[in-house]
C-alpha cells in the first residue's frame, strides 16, 4: 500500500475548491480588534478531488467494526445498527438548538426521559442522569457523589477507596481525582476478590469500593452480595463500573447485587460508535441514597409534559459536567437501540455475548491455547496466556497481536489485565457469527504454526499494513503530535 | 530465564533490597520485573525524606505496556533516589541490580530485611505465578 502524503504536503499556493467557498463572507463586526487574526491560517491549499481522495483513502485504512472482527477485550466493540444512526439524525433532533425552550423540546425530552427510565429498570437503580460525556466522566461523577454523600453526613474521616486489582484500569485514577487514596484488594486464585483481604481492609476510613462485575478477569464475582453487605456494614458505598455490563444486561441487575451507584458506557453496551477518543456517554444510575446528588440536568415528567431538573430542584447535585445535555446524539442513538431491543432483546444481548465468548474460549482451548481460568465459565470475555508460546517458540502476545492484523483481525487487548503474563483479553461480542469466530481460531492456530517454523517472521509482523512495528519507547517519550512546515524542526514533543 | 542474585532480598511485589555497609537499604526492581514490564519510558522516583512503612507505594515505573507501583520493601525514611532515571529510565532494563537502582531507605530496623524472601524462594514464587 502506498504511503499517503499528509494533506499539508499536497498543498500548492492558490489551489482551492471554489465550489465550497461561501458566496458572501459573513459580516463579523463585533469581534474586538486585538482578537482578529492578522495572517490567514496555514490551511492546506488543495482541490476538492484531492480532499475527497485523501480522506477516503485514510478511511479505508481504518480497522473498524464495519470492516473487521474487533475482539478488543473490555471495550465491547459490537455492531452499531444503522437504524440507530438514522433515527438519531432526524431533522427534529439534529436541528434543535440546545437553548431551545422546554416547550419546543418535548419530543427530545420524552426520549431522554424514557431512556432514563429504561436504564434505571435494567440496572435496578432508582434514578439515572445522562449528562456525563464519557466513561471517565461517569466514573468521576459516581465517586464525586459518594464523596458528597459522606460529606453531607459530616462523615469526613472516610478517605479511602478500595479497588480490587482486577478492577477496570481507570478506577484508581478516578478515586485519586476525587481526592481519595486507593487501597488495592488482591484477587484469589479462582478469580474472585479475596474476601478475607477485603474484610481486613474495611474500616472507618472506607468511603467505598469500586468494582467491575464481571471483573476484568472475565469472570463473575460470585460473592458479590456478601461483599456488598461487608462494605455497607463498614459504612462504605459500592460503585459499579459499567465496563462489562454487556455480560449481564437484562439478566442480573447491579442494584440487586447491592451497588449504590453505577456508570454505564452507553457507547459500549448500548451500541453507539466508539473508539479513537469519543464521543462517549457515561450515564450514571444511583440508588435512593444518592438521588439528591445526581449531576444535572435530568429530565422529569410532570403530568403530560417534561421539564429539566436543575440546581434549583437538586440543590445538593454535584453540578454540571457539560454545557448542555451530554453528547446528546450518542444518547439518542442509545435510546433507539434500547427501544429496538426491548426488554427481551436486552437479555439476548447478554446471552449471545456470553455464548460467543464461551464458544471461542472452548475452541481456543481445544486448539491447545492456555485459557487462564480454566475451571470458570467465561462472562462476555476471557483471557488466554501465551506464556508457553513465548517460552517455547520465542513469540510473545504482542507478536501474535501484530500478526493477527495481517490476517484481517483487530488484535484483542494485550497485556491487560496486568495479573496475567503474556495475556490476550478477548471479547467477541454478541454480533459476530460462528464463522467469524472460527476464522479467528484458525488464524491463531496458523500463527502458532508460523512461529514454530520461523519465529522471526512472526516477530516482524505486520507486513500488510501501511505502518510496520513502531518504536514504542520513542512513541511514548517523544510525541509527534503536529505537522511542522519543512525546515522548522522535527515536530516532536518531549512527553 | 531471568537473573536472581543470591546475595539480595526479594519482595513478593518484585522489588529487590540490599543492606549496605553504611546501614542503608538500596532498592530496585528485579530482572524478572523489568522483563515482564518491557521497555521503561518513565520512572517517578520517590519523595526524599519521606517516612514509609513496608508495603507503602512510593515510586512508579511506566513501560510501553503498563504503569506499576514500587513498594517499599522495608519501613524507614527515604534518603536517596536515583536521579539518573529521570532521563535514562532504560537503566532499569539494562542493569536492574546496578545502575538501575531506584531508592535508598534508612531502615527503622535493620533486621526488617530478614522478613523478605531469599533468591530461591523468589524464583519459586515466579514459577508458581507463571503456572497460573
Amino acid at each position: 500500500m502506498r504511503d499517503d502524503p499528509l494533506i499539508f504536503d499536497q498543498s500548492q499556493p492558490g489551489r482551492r475548491a471554489l465550489a465550497q467557498a461561501p458566496l458572501h463572507a459573513p459580516a463579523v463586526d463585533d469581534i474586538p480588534d486585538e482578537l482578529l487574526r492578522r495572517e490567514p491560517p496555514g490551511l492546506p491549499e488543495v482541490s476538492e478531488l484531492q480532499v475527497v481522495r485523501h480522506y477516503t483513502r485514510l478511511s479505508q485504512k481504518n480497522f473498524s467494526i464495519d470492516t473487521q472482527f474487533y475482539p478488543l477485550g473490555s471495550c465491547t466493540m459490537k455492531y452499531n445498527p444503522r437504524g440507530s444512526n438514522a433515527l438519531a439524525m432526524l431533522p427534529g433532533f439534529l436541528d434543535r438548538h440546545p437553548w431551545a425552550p422546554e416547550l419546543h423540546s418535548q419530543g427530545v425530552m420524552a426520549c431522554l426521559y424514557e431512556l432514563q427510565e429504561i436504564l434505571a429498570r435494567v440496572t435496578g437503580m432508582a434514578g439515572v442522569s445522562l449528562t456525563p460525556m464519557a466513561g471517565a466522566q461517569g466514573e468521576f461523577a459516581g465517586v464525586a457523589m459518594i464523596r458528597a454523600y459522606h460529606e453531607a453526613r459530616g462523615d469526613r474521616a472516610r478517605t479511602e477507596i478500595l479497588v480490587p486489582d482486577a478492577a477496570h484500569g481507570t478506577n484508581p485514577a478516578t478515586a485519586v481525582m476525587c481526592g481519595y487514596t486507593v487501597h488495592e484488594i488482591p484477587t484469589g486464585a479462582d478469580g474472585d476478590v479475596d474476601l478475607e483481604a477485603l474484610r481486613q481492609a474495611l474500616g472507618p476510613q472506607t468511603a467505598g469500593i469500586m468494582l467491575t462485575n464481571p471483573s476484568t478477569l472475565g469472570v463473575f464475582e460470585r460473592r458479590i452480595t456478601e461483599m456488598a453487605r461487608l462494605v455497607h456494614e463498614a459504612g462504605g458505598l459500592l460503585y459499579y463500573d459499567g465496563a462489562n455490563l454487556n455480560a449481564i444486561l437484562g439478566k442480573v441487575r447491579p442494584g440487586d447485587m447491592g451497588f449504590d451507584v453505577i456508570h454505564m458506557n452507553l457507547h459500549k453496551t448500548f451500541s453507539t460508535p466508539h473508539g479513537g477518543g469519543g464521543p462517549g456517554s457515561g450515564a450514571i444510575g444511583v440508588g435512593e441514597r444518592l438521588l439528591p446528588y445526581m449531576p444535572v440536568p435530568v429530565v422529569a415528567k410532570e403530568a403530560d409534559s417534561y421539564r429539566w431538573l436543575t440546581e434549583a430542584d437538586l440543590p445538593r447535585s454535584i453540578g454540571r459536567l457539560s454545557a448542555f445535555m451530554g453528547n446528546i446524539g450518542v444518547v439518542l442513538r442509545a435510546y433507539v437501540y434500547a427501544r429496538m431491543l426491548g426488554r427481551e432483546g436486552m437479555a439476548r444481548v447478554a446471552e449471545f455475548a456470553t455464548l460467543n465468548a464461551n464458544y471461542l474460549m472452548h475452541r481456543l482451548r481445544d486448539a491447545g491455547f492456555q485459557v487462564w481460568f480454566r475451571d470458570r465459565r467465561a462472562s462476555h470475555e476471557f483471557i488466554i496466556s501465551l506464556k508457553r508460546e513465548q517460552k517455547e517458540l520465542g513469540v510473545s502476545a504482542m507478536d501474535f497481536a501484530k500478526r493477527l492484523l495481517d490476517y484481517g483481525f483487530h488484535a484483542p487487548t494485550t497485556y491487560f489485565p496486568l495479573l496475567v503474563p503474556e495475556c490476550l483479553l478477548i471479547e467477541p461480542t454478541e454480533t459476530e457469527t460462528q464463522e467469524e469466530l472460527d476464522g479467528f481460531v484458525e488464524a491463531m492456530v496458523s500463527i502458532r504454526e508460523e512461529a514454530a517454523r520461523d519465529p522471526d517472521y512472526v516477530r516482524g509482523a505486520p507486513y500488510t499494513l501501511p505502518v510496520r512495528r513502531l518504536d514504542e519507547v520513542r512513541a511514548a517519550k517523544r510525541l509527534d503530535l503536529k505537522w511542522t512546515p519543512p525546515g522548522a524542526g522535527d515536530g516532536e514533543t518531549e512527553a | 530465564m531471568s537473573n536472581t542474585p543470591s546475595d539480595l532480598y526479594y519482595a513478593a511485589t518484585h522489588e529487590w533490597a540490599r543492606l549496605d555497609e553504611d546501614g542503608l537499604v538500596t532498592v530496585g526492581i528485579t530482572d524478572h520485573a523489568q522483563e515482564s514490564l518491557g521497555d521503561l519510558v518513565f520512572v517517578e522516583t520517590p519523595e526524599l525524606d519521606k517516612a514509609v512503612e513496608a508495603g507503602d507505594a512510593c515510586a512508579v515505573v511506566e513501560s510501553v505496556k503498563a504503569a506499576s507501583d514500587i513498594y517499599a520493601p522495608v519501613g524507614g525514611q527515604i534518603v536517596d533516589a536515583n536521579a539518573r532515571l529521570q532521563d535514562e529510565p532504560e537503566l532499569v532494563n539494562s542493569d536492574p541490580y546496578g545502575e538501575g537502582w531506584i531508592m535508598r531507605i534508612r531502615p527503622d530496623d535493620p533486621d526488617d530485611i530478614e522478613r523478605l524472601m531469599r533468591a530461591d524462594d523468589y524464583e519459586h514464587m515466579i514459577e508458581q505465578e507463571e503456572e497460573g
